[in-house]
């Protein structure tokens, strides 16, 4: 286990260095001068020269790359000419547009994402596992039906549609939810849940037709196994035979693509941030993008890369310690 | 509606079973008839297909809910078990009736410890147990099915187990709540022979001590023969003969039974010469057509290294059948595979006419290819489902370098007639085939590049006992005409003995003991081969009983 998670970390390393790499050069092939950029519009050839000269952009890239790359180990100091602003380590770099660490952004978005993911999360796990069970137990009931139109419908109408319409319907004609923006939940966790609700549906109505999918196979396939033969032959009743045996072997599937899904909901669902106006990293991401404040850029996608990766080594772990006869090597 | 104790135990009259399927009702069982007095044991018996296990699940009418049509009666202890309610057949099952599978791996929930699951089914039965009681007496079972060192093993999950000790686990699951029946559907053949002897001394046991009554399912004649009072032999969802053991397997009166009985390859008698060949009609044994002389091979590296084979030398003469028999585990079919080099030895030499092939790479192995081929053992899984039967006797064909089609197409129709089938059938798809039939494709297609030595690797251990009868002649007849080098892999010894001239026993990846099959099976030297000779069932109920007094006291 050990050598495992050793192992693991060393590619998760190695896909995050690629990913910078890409990223980096990305930022010198994109059309436009930084400092130019950084210096914003209204800049003569003058200025231009300083604060190419200040981010280091005279340099070779290489060594560009690794200053960069010890700023992440070390923090780095950016004169602006008139004193000096402090990148604490790691640093990513200071946004173009309003010199901030990327370190600093980025924490301050995170616990956003991260709410809107892990209450969408929940309630697609809840609706989609809810639903595929049922289908898989009754198939052509009324209930079963109802729902796989809900799930189906959800995952093929963009989040946009399914978000504007439940805006519509529940904010604007009810009136019975407030318009969504961010409370933390430090501040308060109910009006946290209230505003993230709506941005919470959106996202599980997306996802859960995939989790019914997979939930009603595995249990369709567990359900034809011999131990559940077994079991009925002993004289359990039908709900202790789904509930702890059958549903037990369907899970470990859906946990696995659970925790990919997870990660992706982190650069994922820009989407819905912006749609709802949440300040999360995908709106951060595609705000950076729009103004070509490149330092964000390459310090959210690294973030981003490196919670699909975290995500996915979890989900290789929950895969072992919820079915016991996998080993990790 | 209390159950006198001199009532039967089990009363079947004129049970019925249809399987409603797209191309009409599927007759599996047809008016069967039978009772069973309480401690006694009766066996059903028959081929694939004849219904036995069908019957089994109605005596809990475990077809309840799957669409099947189940008519007649069932009573058990007193209870009719198909109109009972619900709750009075939940009570019915595991409780007054306890059922064992065949598979042991797939029968226990790979999620749960097995001490757990057997709390589990108790808990059930008895409303009311603590979780605590419930573990103890899981615990208590386990002991009494000779678990070593219960309490710890009640809480590991069931892929700690071995075959044996699962099937020892369920078992003791079935045990838990003091069940008057024991309904066990084959519950010792995906066992080795040793172990399956173990199993069965531990069901006669059992039933001595506590007066439980058993309803034995299996295909394997002798395993009847040492377990059970009465027989009931089924053929196609009908009764063939019924009647005390001894009188239907020592005097059989259907023609069926006789016919059976036949097929069952005996351990304890010489090969009876082929028909139509010449007594004795194994040719004398040419030059040497394999030598292995210390073959070595080892899986993993570091800690997980394991030994497969270990230094393993034998020699398959021109035209002689050399039989490979072991337990699971004991390297036969890593052996098989590296003889044909589909594997290479991790060490020790292989010789084919003298020309030495251990090393080779696959394009120098190219000509071999045409001369030493293979048989597998399960027909369905070796034939590629998506290609016609006739396609896949003549890939190989192909790959020898045929480039005219026709004449491929023409030389697999005469290899399809050569083993049996019909020409014809070229273009259909395995599905369509029995399992005997498929093995005929199997062999068809190892046949097809002329080779000199053909490996089999348990041929028939998937096949029924008169299906295996078939193919055992064919294999011989191929071999008389065709002059070909046999190596016969297999774990049943029985089949061994009916097609070898030598055998080698294999255990733990060496070879053990190795002679003419007639010197090694009538008086075995080495400990391993008397142990295995010991525990093959015998057709004899008297025999078996000797024996097992025998394995008793050892």
């Amino acid at each position: 286990m050990t050598g495992y998670v050793l192992r693991k970390l060393g590619g998760a390393l190695l896909v995050l260095f690629l990913l910078s790499v890409v990223v980096y050069l990305l930022f010198y092939v994109a059309p436009g001068d930084p400092a130019r950029l950084a210096c914003g519009p209204r800049c003569d050839a003058g200025q231009i020269r300083q604060v190419r000269d200040q981010l280091g952009l005279d340099e070779s890239l290489v060594a560009q790359y690794l200053h960069f790359l010890q700023a992440i180990g070390t923090g780095r100091d950016f004169s602006t000419g008139t004193g000096v602003l402090h990148c604490p380590a790691p640093c990513f770099g200071l946004s173009y547009q309003n010199g901030q660490p990327v370190t600093t952004l980025l924490g301050d978005r995170l616990p956003v994402t991260a709410s809107l993911a892990c209450g969408a999360m929940v309630l697609w796990l809840l609706l989609g596992v809810g639903t595929g069970l049922l289908s898989a137990l009754r198939r052509g009931g009324p209930a079963e039906r109802v729902l796989t139109v809900l799930t189906l419908t959800g995952t093929a109408t963009p989040v946009f549609v399914t978000g504007l319409l439940l805006l519509m319907l529940f904010c604007a004609s009810l009136q019975w939810l407030p318009f969504p923006s961010y409370v933390p939940l430090t501040e308060d966790p109910e009006q946290w849940a209230w505003n993230l609700l709506l941005p919470w549906t959106a996202l599980a109505l997306l996802e859960s037709a995939k989790y019914a999918r997979l939930t009603r196979s595995a249990t369709l396939e567990t359900l034809a196994e011999d131990h559940i033969r077994t079991f009925r032959a002993y004289g359990l009743r039908e709900r202790a035979v789904v509930g702890r045996h059958a549903l037990r072997g369907a899970l470990p599937p859906v946990i696995a693509l659970n925790a990919i899904d997870l990660g992706t909901m982190f650069g994922g669902a820009m989407l819905t941030e912006t749609l709802f106006g949440l300040p999360g990293l995908g709106q951060l991401l595609v705000h950076s993008v729009r103004t070509v404040d490149l330092p964000v850029v390459v310090g959210t996608v690294l973030g981003i890369g490196a919670a699909v990766v975290v995500a996915s080594a979890v989900a290789d772990v929950l895969y072992a310690l919820a079915d016991r006869r996998v080993t990790l090597t | 509606m209390t159950a006198q104790p001199t009532d039967p135990l089990v009363e079947v009259t004129d049970l019925t079973v249809d399987f409603p399927t797209a191309a009409g009702d599927v007759r599996a069982v047809d008016g069967v008839s039978f009772r069973l007095a309480p401690g006694r044991a009766l066996g059903l018996v028959g081929e694939s297909g004849s219904g036995k296990s069908t019957v089994a699940a109605a005596l809990l009418d475990l077809h309840r809910g799957t669409g099947a049509r189940v008519t007649g009666t069932v009573r058990v202890a007193g209870r009719d078990v198909l109109a009972a309610p619900e709750a009075a057949l939940r009570r019915l099952r595991g409780g007054t009736a306890a059922m064992v599978f065949q598979d042991p791996l797939s029968s226990l929930d790979p999620y749960y410890a097995v001490g757990d699951q057997i709390a589990e089914v108790l808990r059930v039965h008895r409303p009311g147990t603590s979780r605590r009681a419930a573990r103890a007496r899981a615990v208590e079972v386990l002991d009494r099915v000779g678990i070593a060192d219960p309490a710890r093993r009640a809480r590991a999950r069931p892929h700690e187990f071995s075959g044996g000790m699962r099937q020892r686990a369920l078992l003791a699951m079935a045990l838990a709540c003091e069940p008057r029946l024991l309904i066990a559907d084959e519950p010792t053949t995906a066992l080795d022979v040793t172990v399956q002897a173990q199993i069965l001394d531990l069901l006669h046991e059992l039933r001595a001590e506590s007066g439980l009554g058993l309803v034995l399912v299996t295909h394997d004649l002798g395993v009847a023969a040492g377990s059970v009072d009465e027989v009931l032999v089924l053929r196609g969802g009908r009764e063939a003969e019924r009647g005390p053991v001894a009188e239907v397997l020592g005097s059989p009166r259907a023609a069926y039974t006789k016919e059976l009985l036949a097929a069952v390859p005996r351990v304890d008698a010489a090969r009876v010469p082929p028909p139509g060949g010449a007594a004795g009609a194994a040719p004398a044994p040419g030059e040497p057509l394999l030598e292995a002389v210390g073959l070595r091979k080892e899986f993993g590296r570091g800690r997980e290294r394991t030994t497969a084979v270990d230094d393993v030398s034998l020699t398959v003469a021109a035209g002689e059948v050399l039989g490979l028999v072991g337990e699971s585990g004991s390297g036969k079919t890593t052996l098989g595979r590296m003889l044909v080099r589909l594997m290479e030895p991790t060490a020790g030499s292989l010789r084919y006419r003298g020309r030495e092939i251990g090393r080779l790479g696959e394009r120098q192995l190219r000509p071999l290819r045409a001369e030493v081929q293979m048989v597998f053992q399960d027909p369905s899984s070796s034939l590629n489902p998506r290609r016609t039967i006739g396609e896949s006797v003549a890939d190989p064909l192909r790959a020898a370098g045929e480039s005219d089609d026709r004449r491929a197409v023409r030389r697999a129709r005469e290899l399809l007639d050569r083993v049996g089938l019909d020409p014809d059938w070229y273009h259909r798809y395995p599905h369509e085939f029995s399992g005997g039939q498929r093995q005929r494709v199997g062999i068809a297609r190892a046949l097809a590049p002329a080779p000199r030595l053909l490996v089999c690797d348990e041929p028939v251990s998937a096949l029924d006992v008169t299906t295996q009868a078939q193919i055992t002649a064919l294999l011989a007849e191929l071999r008389r005409e065709l002059g070909l080098a046999l190596v016969f892999i297999a774990h049943d010894l029985a089949v061994v003995r009916a097609v070898s001239d030598r055998v080698a026993v294999l255990r733990a990846g060496r070879i053990v003991e190795e002679g003419p099959v007639d010197r090694v099976y009538d008086s075995p030297q080495h400990p391993y081969t008397q142990g295995l000779l010991a525990a093959v069932p015998v057709l004899d109920p008297q025999v078996a009983a000797g024996k097992r007094a025998l394995r008793a006291a050892a």
